[in-house]
């Protein structure tokens, strides 16, 4: 519901005691408050609501999904059609988060 | 449903008053259905007459008609007026005199004319540095040589402090129409392609950009320009366009929403082809605004027949106004006087008109 | 846009579109929560790239939406002084009271602003000494940390004049108002990202195993849906029904532990009035005490500005996901976004107004998905 878009941290500094940073969307710059990701470095990427950090995009997470299609593909070239239904069964072992002990 | 007939225009339909406000809003400025509504409630009836109603950006008038001369021996003369009210002043990329000028021009060259004269009155608020009124007069004193027109008449008014925001600048322009040249928004016709001149949304974004409690920094300047010597290339290669707009407030959404309602047709528009700059695509993500209803004021959209459309997009291309063209659509006989956007996905989505103004948005 | 504009490939898009379609056997119904997503759906057409016999149905995650009547009286009464600058997020502009919208307001003089962040309220204190300025904090668990963070902000900076008018609304118990609701179809979640990101989602879990629905956490855009669908359908089809995370590159099970640490520090949960909805028990946030020199409501003594909603509009059964849009017979007629009659027409993300914004009022229904399609045949 809230529209959070990702930013690249530019650089930090400090206003009134709270952590800020400049964060490049695109190529645009705003001033972002980034008091609740303070591990944050330059380089890095955040997620951003109102000008509020609220995390750190994770960027092996990120290739997820993109690593899934990559294996679909790889799958329908090496099966035909009537092999739908193995492939079917391959995918349902996809790794799902649980919980973290 | 809504009546199928007056598709984007829907509020006709609506049994309950057009519109609840009995004050004039921000939303009516804004290009969009609170415009258009104020227009057809207030000014049309005040001035019934058949040019005006044509609601075209610019009125060509007959001369040759109406003083029972000669047809062809008088030229068609184009006339037009705008107003200017741009916060800040001045801004990355242009002020409010150069945008003035522009504006006005841009009206008149859409409309086929050859631009010759404008008037400015100006609208002082008491107060107002005099270094920043010969600010703008040197920047319109530009723009006018640039655009080959000479501003030859004016007037000056001055309110009281916090009666009006700084300086209001209103403008009349007049161009020549050539013989043979009938540019009009109902003379499209299904299997036309639609071109834009180059990216969307440079000059609303820029502006937002410097707007206090939204400011951001960015390298983006307004595509502020006066568009005649590109519309002369493309009328050059192409003769058969159809019709031309510059899409300024309301974007290109409401210019082709207009098109469309009032040619009777339906549009088909590809999200892929439409150009936008990197950082407006960024700033609009941002503050979760939509590049096709934000204004430009250095662009044009132009419908012209399928068979001219790749020549008269590499001579737009070729011109430096028309580095970044693109066709971006096509006009269609079915769902008629609706837009509709094949989005990236795939699927599709019908693109209204902007109702009130655009405001960022938190979800 | 890195992280963003990947998450819009056509071919990516289409190929989940394809194994969702090989994966599913029967009707499935699906609620999004969020308005965002709601946004992308009807944006990008998801719902006709999928499978006929899955159904999104849209729920009550846009918090402008469900702000109640009374609040935004309690808005406007605020706003009309003349000692006050309001501050507000863009949206909330055009939600309209018993006495019009913040922007008519604004027409007749009031000094009403349109801020991005609620620091900058915090900033148009600071600028303004002698004049008040009140922010007005709406939203859900998402924009609590920067709500919070600008009355930290405010105090820790001894600002006298600043305070903010609170309606926020919290997610978890709305979803089992819903599943409580008679007649409720709804059978897997895609839950809040963004929400999520902050408070993560452990709240959920027991949730989906007491009402036995798969509930996907998922992102907000077109390839995240598509994915969060996917993996709802999966479960479905299995028999299962767990959380997951599909939007794993910004929500971790735990959230952001100092936000929740902040909002904890700032806020208390309470009940919470959603507009066509009604009260629903422990769904939102308030100022704890400690906080009250900020807290617009007792400065402003708006309290006991209570109303009444109207009760022609639909959009609690929308907003839970009973009734579409395009049910309402006064949909895109006497209720459009300029005269919007209730929550969910309102604002953007609301399922009327996206269904509005994007056209559906004007095309036929597709009888066999009950959606508004510009496919089905006669597009008018």
């Amino acid at each position: 519901m809230c529209l959070g878009v990702p930013g690249q941290v530019v650089e930090t500094y400090h206003e009134h005691d709270v952590l800020m940073g400049k964060v490049a969307f695109g190529g645009v710059f705003r001033r972002v408050c980034l008091e609740h990701v303070p591990q944050v470095k330059p380089g890095e990427f955040v997620l951003v609501h109102v000008g509020f950090a609220l995390s750190r995009i994770d960027e092996q997470e990120a290739k997820r999904v993109f690593e899934f299609l990559e294996r679909m593909n790889q799958l329908d070239e090496l099966e035909s059609p009537s092999q739908d239904a193995e492939s079917q069964a391959g995918e349902s072992d996809e790794p799902l988060e649980k919980s973290p002990p | 449903m809504s009546d199928p007939s007056v598709a984007g225009i829907d509020w006709s339909s609506c049994p309950t008053p057009k519109s609840n406000y009995d004050r004039i809003l921000l939303g009516h400025g804004s290009g969009g259905r609170l415009t258009n509504e104020l227009i057809e409630r207030v000014f049309v009836p005040a001035f019934d007459n058949p040019i005006l109603a044509a609601l075209e950006d610019q009125a060509t008038l007959n001369l040759a008609a109406t003083n029972g001369g000669a047809a062809g021996g008088l030229p068609r003369l184009a006339f037009t007026t705008d107003a200017f009210v741009v916060q800040p002043l001045f801004f990355p990329g242009g002020d409010i005199g150069r945008l003035a000028v522009h504006g006005t021009v841009n009206d008149l060259a859409v409309g086929g004319a050859l631009p010759q004269f404008l008037s400015a009155a100006f609208i002082l608020e008491e107060g107002l540095p005099i270094d920043d009124l010969k600010r703008i007069a040197a920047s319109m004193r530009a723009a006018c040589d640039e655009a080959g027109v000479q501003l030859v008449t004016g007037d000056t008014k001055v309110v009281d402090r916090g009666k009006g925001d700084q300086v209001f600048i209103t403008t009349a322009g007049i161009g020549i129409v050539p013989p043979g040249r009938n540019l009009s928004i109902r003379s499209v016709r299904p299997g036309d392609k639609i071109l834009v001149s180059g990216t969307l949304g440079d000059h609303g974004i820029t502006i937002m950009s410097v707007r206090e409690g939204i400011e951001f920094e960015t390298a983006l300047e307004s595509d502020t320009a006066p568009l005649t010597s590109l519309v002369q290339a493309m009328l050059a290669a192409c003769p058969a366009i159809r019709w031309m707009r510059d899409p300024t407030r309301g974007g290109l959404a409401s210019a082709l929403n207009e098109m469309a309602s009032a040619a009777g047709v339906g549009v088909e528009l590809v999200e892929s082809t439409i150009p936008v700059r990197n950082e407006v695509h960024a700033a609009c993500e941002m503050l979760g605004l939509d590049a096709l209803y934000v204004a430009n004021e250095g662009k044009l959209v132009a419908v012209v027949p399928a068979d001219d459309s790749e020549k008269l997009l590499g001579t737009m291309r070729a011109h430096p106004l028309g580095q970044n063209a693109a066709i971006i659509g096509t006009v269609v006989d079915e769902h008629p006087r609706m837009v509709l956007l094949r989005s990236l996905v795939g699927g599709e989505r019908v693109v209204t008109m902007l109702a009130g103004e655009q405001l960022p948005r938190i979800c | 846009m890195k992280y963003l504009d990947e998450y819009r490939d056509p071919v990516a898009a289409r190929k989940l579109a394809d194994t969702i379609a090989r994966t599913v056997t029967r009707p499935w119904t699906i609620m999004e929560i969020c308005g965002g997503q709601t946004h992308t759906i009807v944006k990008y057409g998801i719902d006709e790239i999928l499978p006929s016999q899955i159904e999104l149905v849209h729920g009550p995650g846009c918090p402008v939406c469900v702000t109640p009547l009374e609040m935004i009286d309690r808005a406007h009464a605020i706003a009309s002084r003349r000692d006050v600058i309001f501050c507000s997020f863009g949206d909330m502009l055009r939600v309209p009271g018993s006495r019009g919208d913040l922007l008519q307001l604004k027409s007749e003089g009031a000094d009403v602003r349109v801020v991005y962040s609620p620091l900058d309220a915090v900033k148009v204190a600071a600028d303004n000494p002698g004049r008040k300025a009140v922010f007005f904090a709406i939203g859900f668990e998402t924009t609590a940390p920067p709500n919070a963070m600008a009355v930290w902000m405010a105090r820790k900076r001894g600002l006298k004049n600043f305070s903010v008018l609170v309606s926020h609304v919290t997610v978890p118990n709305a979803i089992t108002a819903i599943l409580d609701a008679p007649g409720n179809r709804v059978q897997g979640f895609l839950g809040p990202g963004h929400v999520c990101t902050v408070v993560g989602y452990d709240e959920y879990e027991p949730i989906a195993s007491q009402y036995h629905v798969p509930i996907v956490i998922t992102g907000f855009e077109p390839l995240d849906m598509l994915e969060g669908v996917l993996w709802t359908v999966r479960q479905l089809e299995s028999g299962r029904a767990e959380v997951e995370n599909q939007y794993g590159r910004a929500v971790q099970r735990n959230g952001n532990a100092q936000s929740r640490q902040l909002i904890d520090e700032v806020f208390e949960v309470c009940d919470r009035k959603w507009r066509g909805v009604g009260t629903i028990p422990q769904s939102g946030y308030r100022l704890r005490d400690a906080y009250r020199d900020y807290d617009a409501e007792k400065i402003f003594a708006v309290e006991d500005i209570c109303t009444q909603e109207s009760t022609v509009c639909i959009s609690g059964e929308i907003l839970r996901g009973l009734k579409k849009p395009h049910h309402c017979p006064a949909f895109g007629k006497q209720c459009t976004p300029q005269t919007p009659l209730g929550a969910t027409m309102v604002s953007a993300e609301g399922a009327c107004a996206a269904y509005f914004h994007y056209g559906r009022h004007l095309v036929s229904l597709d009888v066999s998905t009950d959606t508004p399609s510009l496919a089905a045949g006669d597009r008018r």
